[in-house]
């Protein structure tokens, strides 16, 4: 099946030919490379930018500003804290122009650790994009919801971030994108650049995808349960999933949802599982001070205080500078399946 | 005041003289509106009609010849504005209603611009392509290249304006304006003013710019520039109208200083109290039109009378208009909202 690189070409795809995307711009995004996750390669509207972001966030929004659907990329997130500033504009451009200005617009960018990418390719930005109101936020950590959320994003009359697990890039989907060939080796063939010379004059053969969409604000149950109820995004959604169905073998049935969406979140989702179970867990590799599932504690708290059977529990990364090269220190700084499934073992035995 | 650079440095002969004559009384009587108006807005402040003020006294001997020939209208056939907060004369020029702007210095429901959300001097109007403006003061220079760029592909004669002041230049937007405003094949068609009052907030532009000229940056760039006096509104006019014959038609980026005047300050926050040691536009302009004998002494004593007997009453009415409700807090947001 596609992978995520491969998932987010195919919806740039339909969204030049289809959708009225006029940009896809960045840093290396265009020929030749595009892009250092191949993300954009043989796209029409593709273009490099300099290696400026706050360029790349300025004139995204110029453009939408004109009326032209963009998809601008952050080449890692870890680089767009200078633009801030831009983003909290773009936030709060149609609600501080008494809803008179739209900003169609699609900021993509790679998050999170696992590809030893040791300080400045390790960060992730769940609790900064959240607290910056205006936007939507989606973190997929499927090549299919990949797809489907992009689509729908580049469609959306607001702005809209579009997070994605840079660990995962690369691993195949097990469900596949509606109009995917069967064969991901046909794939491959078709819309995976060649190297070396050979790249010149080559033509990505498209494949003739059906319309397929994923609504933002939308979770996904990966594992039904009714003992503990687990929320993550990202890098760690599969974590979870896989420590579920290995807890199961052991008679301790988990609820593991995708969150998906960040902003707006699947709240009837998450409060209708944790009704169920008594028990939540929340999983993500960002920093734990001020962590977006600090957030959804505190609504389970708010709203389901005398429904818990155990106090509520976030498995994040540890509050530290950076994500050390060293294996170790990696490994020591953002959960990993060892430590997901102990989390969930231990609150599975708790009573509050 | 630089006079040392050429008006005509670099701008290619069909443009040069270009553009349509000055109507000099009109401008001059914008010029007294704007100032009546900013006048209006800072005395709103100080009687507690305001929580703010912050505008552009002493910018409208450039501004008015500015609005005056922007290229109104919405979509990408006329000019997009990206205008920082001292850009009322401007407003004025292009026909915006005074009483818009008290709304919005009074934060009321009415005010268009905003909804009482923003700040005085903070503009956002889709039918003539001015962008929200916002109060970080060089922003906009990041963004302008966004709707040049679209133009750019577009056609036509439509370009970008971008203005801010000579403090803003110090941040990083201003190389990213200029650089990607000049890409190799990529030049866009975006007119980049910098409106030079010598004075960020308290501090001196001299005081922590190394450069003298700001706009000479633009040189590396390959960009076209210009110095002008910006208090006075006939060299203002005609280098403006140089310069956007040449955006318009060629595609390509100038920039532009202007040397102007802040006759009141920062903002309310410094007191908003008038100075007397810089130029006052709007007084010399009028001197100038009584010597040429377009107008009389009475006649501008007559004029600004009225101008302010008017934004009196327009203030008066606005001071009964409502608040926006709590709730709208929560409006427009998103779309759908």
């Amino acid at each position: 099946m596609a992978t995520i690189a491969q998932a987010v070409r195919l919806a740039l795809h339909v969204g030049e030919t289809r959708l009225g995307v006029t940009d896809i711009f960045g840093e290396d995004v265009g020929p030749p490379l595009g892009g250092v996750f191949t993300c954009t390669q043989g796209l029409e509207t593709t273009w490099n930018s300099p290696l400026d972001e706050r360029g790349i966030v300025g004139t995204s929004f110029g453009l939408a500003l004109a009326g032209c659907r963009n998809v601008a990329e952050i080449q890692f997130c870890d680089y767009i804290h200078n633009t801030i500033d831009l983003l909290r504009l773009i936030g709060n451009a149609r609600w501080s122009s008494a809803g008179q200005f739209s900003v169609p617009l699609v900021l993509a960018t790679p998050v999170g650790a696992g590809i030893h990418g040791s300080i400045y390719h390790s960060q992730s930005i769940d609790a900064m994009a959240t607290h910056i109101p205006g936007w939507k936020v989606v973190l997929p950590s499927t090549p299919k919801d990949a797809y489907g959320l992009l689509i729908t994003a580049i469609q959306d009359p607001d702005p809209v971030m579009f997070l994605y697990p840079k660990a995962l890039i690369r691993a195949p989907g097990k469900e596949k994108i509606p109009g995917e060939p069967e064969n991901p080796k046909e794939l491959s063939k078709m819309i995976d650049a060649p190297l070396g010379d050979a790249r010149a004059g080559w033509k990505p053969k498209w494949p003739e995808l059906e319309d397929f969409s994923i609504p933002i604000g939308k979770a996904r149950v990966t594992h039904a349960g009714t003992d503990v109820t687990v929320v993550s995004y990202g890098r760690t959604a599969p974590l979870c999933t896989k420590a579920a169905e290995k807890l199961a073998d052991e008679g301790v049935f988990v609820e593991v949802i995708d969150l998906r969406s960040l902003y707006p979140y699947d709240w009837e989702a998450v409060v209708g599982s944790v009704r169920k179970t008594g028990r939540f867990l929340t999983v993500n590799e960002d920093t734990e001070v001020t962590n977006f599932g600090e957030h959804l504690i505190r609504r389970v708290v708010d709203e389901c205080f005398y429904e818990l059977e155990a106090p509520p529990r976030l498995l994040a990364g540890a509050n530290v500078p950076g994500i050390g090269l060293a294996w170790n220190l990696e490994r020591a700084s953002v959960p990993q399946p060892d430590g997901i499934e102990a989390a969930i073992r231990e609150l599975s035995r708790q009573y509050a | 005041m630089s006079t040392e650079p050429s008006h005509l440095r670099g701008v290619p002969k069909p443009h040069r003289g270009a553009g349509p004559a000055m109507d000099k009384l009109h401008t001059f009587k914008l010029m007294v509106r704007a100032r009546v108006l900013e006048e209006r807005m800072i005395s709103m402040q100080k009687s507690g009609n305001s929580f703010f003020w912050i505008g552009g006294p002493g910018e409208e001997g450039f501004n008015v010849p500015l609005g005056l020939q922007v290229k109104k209208g919405q979509g990408l056939d006329h000019d997009y504005l990206h205008l920082h907060y001292r850009s009322s004369a401007i407003m004025l020029a292009m026909g915006m209603d005074p009483i818009d702007a008290l709304r919005q210095a009074g934060s009321k429901a009415t005010d268009p611009f905003s909804g009482g959300r923003n700040f005085v001097n903070h503009y956002a109007v889709p039918k003539w392509n001015v962008v929200p403006g916002s109060s970080p003061i060089e922003v906009q220079y990041s963004v302008a290249p966004g709707t040049a760029r679209a133009q750019k592909r577009h056609g036509g004669d439509g370009i970008t304006i971008v203005n801010g002041g000579d403090a803003g230049t110090a941040e990083a937007d201003f190389a990213t304006c200029l650089n990607w405003s000049s890409q190799p094949n990529w030049e866009l068609p975006i007119l980049i003013l910098v409106v030079n009052n010598k004075w960020g907030i308290s501090t001196p532009f001299d005081e922590v710019h190394g450069d003298r000229i700001i706009v000479r940056r633009a040189e590396s760039f390959g960009i076209r520039w210009d110095v002008v006096d910006g208090n006075d509104p006939e060299a203002s006019w005609s280098r403006l109208a140089e310069a956007m014959a040449y955006v318009r038609a060629e595609r390509k980026p100038f920039a532009l200083e202007a040397m102007v005047s802040r006759l009141n300050g920062h903002s309310s926050s410094s007191g908003a109290n008038r100075v007397d040691d810089e130029p006052d536009c709007v007084r010399d302009f009028g001197e100038r039109l009584i010597e040429e004998g377009l107008i009389t002494r009475d006649e501008v004593d007559a004029l600004v009378e009225q101008n302010t007997k008017e934004m009196g009453t327009l203030s008066e009415r606005v001071r009964a208009e409502p608040e926006p409700e709590p709730s709208a807090a929560y409006d427009h947001i998103f779309t759908e909202s």
